[in-house]
């Protein structure tokens, strides 16, 4: 049940386009910004398959320069830390 | 549940990714998002400011039920403008970590055991009246923190000053902003910044003085980048001990040694004058000349006694006074290149040129605190570059509500929530608003922070009360300090959120609701007043730090004091609060106004808010007529002081041969005790470290990584080595932060302290190094 966030650079002059493309993807969540060529994307597949073919999708984007990964997570409850006990 | 958790780290990840753009692209928006929360129609938005920092960002935390699950930066503040750093983006994660204190805990039979609440709170006030039985008054004390809403002090303040008749109250603060009150105390006569942070918009010359902007006031510092970005008579000068992101962001970086501050910024005064660059207009209408002690001491002795005695100077004493701070006599002390103090006194002294200069804990943490404050204030009003858009000098604050609870309610030993212990007239003024016998509270100060806790180590002090802080993990020396909390016949109450190095030597433990877990109020670095709603419920017996106190005085038998219900208690207070001050110096906005808004700045009078104080175009409490008015000194003048460079308290020598600096990072909250158990940001930075110049390392035979004894006269501490990380000390110094406490650094510094302000200098002490 992975999610993962990015920072989505589009090529030059391709943010709207950009920003459809990833939206008609299944599992996508885009955020531009207002004021930067600069989109975040958030995704959210259902199982490792899924996000094995999203990868696949995104890969193909051609108006995706470049994407860089700033979290993520499987969904599955980690155990949490208590710091002050180590 | 499931949907709300996912849909949490789906918040989380966008928040994680606008953080990361943030810090790449300042400036960056994404009001967009607006949209997006909509289409899921789970999340409802309320306003708040951040948890964390005392820039005081409005924050809009959206929520999904009964849990808070995302955060982003409200546009409508003007603080911050919808912006946020990577702390606040990620603060609601800080109210989930898996061992919140959920229940109330006592000691018994040297165990601690859960009870509920209220028994807890029966043991407390028991405690509190069996100890002032044996031992007096002055044998309780409650100690709090700039975290403390404004409530929370208030009450607190009015519990042990009024009711109970014991200025034994004292606040973290006093570790971090009480140079700055002295520094203008002494220099205005009256306490808090003249500007505002619409001062960034205007300057030209952005000057820091010893302080991290980029790390410290992120999102202050963003604005400041954006201002050089967009108009292009914008400089930043970093003036430091260390390399850090905001030298690398700087226009230039210029480092000097420690404690040299002082001779600079005589020396800047000494060129100023020199070449003709004072404003005499304005040094005339406005400024007078003063002196005080000299070789004034560090404190480090058990009840260490300062008062200052000032003398009136002429300005050709003063003048004479500089002849010891030519720009070549200073480069010998200070390391600074004569050419870059003349530079900098060259920009201070352009008369076209805007400048604001920043400072926080470089200069407030120092065993000359009060000087170097009212040092870098003379360098303003020389050239008469203050109380204008743009120009000025800005005392930056640490937490989030040093100036609103601290500064303001006036939760120190000295203080009142207007004016001080000493004066009969405030005494009376709080007997009146507080419903007590004239005589309650005592004339005379306690201790100051250092010295409560010397008095608890000593016996003096029985009974102490800590709320919202760690002085166990931020004490210096801090050995002393916990053998002391842990003596026999001493009796610890410790109300927090997780567990910490405080809460392991409590006899009892309060669980305290957290920020948006109740009402509150805070006050940031620029008079700015802010009120949040309770947003989510506190998990368990949770309490807010308020109602705690309240629940205690009532036992001691103040329910006439503390009469009001647990629906309306933060209004009423506030609304009690606020008549201490009525006038057009510090009006407060009522609450009706402050629920409303994101912050309103003080002196709020007649619907306004105050930007520039001193200055009548925007000042009510100015005489008119005039073009300044410095009111908080007696003879309505702003006060230029001479005070010389004297060296630190302990500076490195053969044995002990480096500087040991302490400090932050931007990921971390003070000890970590909320950002370390929030996953992204724990990820960012899991571990302090040691900067070491990579010199020193060679000589050391240490590589990034590799573990390093820090070895002071008081204690050591061993940690990893970071070389050419995000910070390079000069050789001879090393960094440390302090939020991590399985590295207590505190263990190794020196309780010295400024002994005007009784605020410890956390910034030099001498160690030595060894390869672990
Ligand atoms: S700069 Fe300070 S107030 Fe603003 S979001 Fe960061 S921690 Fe919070």
């Amino acid at each position: 049940m992975p999610i993962f966030a990015y920072l989505a650079i589009p090529v030059e002059g391709g943010k709207d386009t950009l920003a459809a493309e990833l939206t008609a993807l299944p599992h996508c969540e885009v955020i531009p910004a207002d004021n930067k060529d600069i989109l975040i994307l958030v995704t959210d597949a259902p199982d490792e398959k899924a996000e094995r073919n999203l990868q696949n999708k995104l890969q193909k984007i051609s108006s995706l320069q470049s994407l860089s990964m700033t979290f993520g997570c499987s969904d599955q409850p980690e155990k949490e830390r208590g710091d002050h006990e180590s | 549940m499931n949907l709300d958790r996912r849909s949490f780290l789906k918040c989380a990840a966008a928040c994680s990714a606008m953080a990361a753009a943030g810090s790449i692209f300042p400036g960056i928006s994404f009001a967009d998002w607006k949209k997006q929360e909509g289409a899921s129609g789970m999340i409802t938005w309320k306003k708040a400011p951040c948890r964390f920092c005392g820039t005081g960002c409005g924050v809009l935390v959206g929520v999904s039920g009964d849990r808070a699950v995302a955060v982003k930066g409200d546009p409508n503040c003007s603080v911050n403008k919808g912006l946020c750093c990577v702390k606040g983006y990620h603060s609601v994660q800080a109210l989930y970590g898996a061992d919140r204190i959920t229940t109330a805990k006592v000691k018994r039979d040297g165990k601690m055991v859960e009870v509920p609440i209220k028994e807890a709170l029966d043991i407390v006030a028991a405690k509190i009246k069996e100890t002032i039985d044996k031992h007096g008054k002055n044998s309780v004390a409650i100690y709090g923190s700039g975290q403390w809403t404004i409530p929370d002090g208030y009450v607190a303040s009015k519990l042990f000053k009024g009711c109970l008749g014991t200025n034994n109250v004292e606040a973290n603060a006093r570790l971090c902003m009480s140079s700055a009150v002295t520094g203008f105390m002494t220099s205005f006569g009256i306490d808090e910044p003249m500007g505002c942070y619409e001062d960034i918009d205007h300057a030209n010359v952005f000057i820091t003085w010893g302080n991290n902007m980029a790390e410290m006031h992120p999102v202050l510092f963003s604005r400041i980048l954006a201002n050089r970005k967009r108009r292009k008579d914008v400089e930043i000068i970093d003036f430091a001990t260390r390399s850090t992101r905001s030298s690398q962001a700087s226009d230039k970086s210029i480092l000097f040694k420690p404690q040299t501050d002082l001779a600079v910024a005589n020396a800047i005064c000494h060129e100023i004058i020199r070449n003709n660059w004072v404003n005499w207009d304005f040094v005339n209408k406005h400024v007078s000349f003063h002196k005080g002690k000299t070789n004034i001491g560090y404190g480090l002795e058990d009840k260490f006694q300062f008062a200052d005695q000032e003398e009136p100077l002429t300005f050709d004493q003063y003048k004479a006074f500089l002849d010891d701070y030519t720009p070549e006599k200073v480069e010998k002390i200070s390391g600074v290149p004569a050419r870059d103090i003349k530079y900098m006194a060259a920009l201070y002294g352009d008369p076209i040129k805007k400048v604001t200069s920043f400072w926080c804990m470089g200069m407030n943490q120092h065993t000359r605190g009060t000087w170097i404050n009212n040092l870098v204030y003379n360098i303003h009003l020389l050239v008469g570059k203050i109380s204008t858009p743009g120009s000025g000098p800005f005392s930056l604050t640490g937490q989030p509500s040093a100036c609103g609870t601290v500064r303001e309610v006036g939760t120190l030993t000295h203080a009142l929530p207007h004016g001080g212990v000493a004066n009969a007239e405030d005494r009376a003024m709080a007997e009146k608003i507080w419903d007590l016998p004239a005589g309650s509270i005592d004339p005379k100060p306690t201790y100051h922070t250092v010295e409560m806790f010397r008095a608890l180590d000593r016996g003096d002090i029985r009974f102490i009360w800590i709320q919202v802080t760690n002085p166990m993990v931020t004490l210096p020396k801090l050995k002393r300090y916990r053998e002391g909390a842990l003596k026999e016949d001493r009796f610890v109450v410790v109300s927090d959120v997780y567990p910490t190095p405080t809460t392991d030597v409590a006899d009892v433990i309060l669980p305290a609701a957290m920020w948006i877990e109740k009402e509150g109020l805070f006050g940031n670095s620029e008079r700015r007043t802010q009120h949040w709603e309770q947003i989510v419920p506190p998990p368990g017996e949770a309490m807010s730090d308020t109602w705690q106190i309240i629940e205690v005085a009532r036992r001691l038998g103040f329910e006439k004091q503390f009469p009001w219900s647990e629906t309306e208690y933060i209004g009423k207070i506030w609304e009690e609060y606020r008549r201490f001050h009525e006038g057009p110096k510090h009006n407060m906005a009522p609450y009706t106004v402050l629920k409303e808004r994101s912050g309103v700045q003080w002196p709020f009078v007649n619907g306004k808010e105050t930007r520039w104080r001193f200055n009548p175009v925007y000042d009510p409490a100015c005489d008119k007529g005039r073009d300044f008015h410095f009111y908080g000194q007696k003879d309505n003048r702003a006060w230029i002081w001479a005070r010389p460079y004297e060296p630190a308290a302990e500076s490195p020598d053969k044995e002990y041969n480096f500087w040991l600096n302490t400090g932050r990072v931007i990921e971390h909250w003070h000890t970590g005790s909320m950002t370390m158990r929030v996953p992204v940001l724990y990820n960012a930075v899991p571990s302090s470290y040691v900067e070491i110049h990579p010199d020193d390392a060679a000589d050391l035979g240490v590589v990034n990584g590799e573990m390093v004894k820090i070895i002071s006269r008081r204690g050591s501490v061993t940690m990893p080595a970071s070389i050419l990380g995000r910070g390079v000390p000069p050789r001879g110094q090393v960094f440390v932060p302090f939020f991590d406490e399985r590295y207590l650094i505190n263990e190794v510094t020196l309780d010295a302290f400024c002994p005007i302000s009784k605020q410890p200098d956390y910034k030099k002490c001498a160690v030595k190094l060894e390869k672990a």
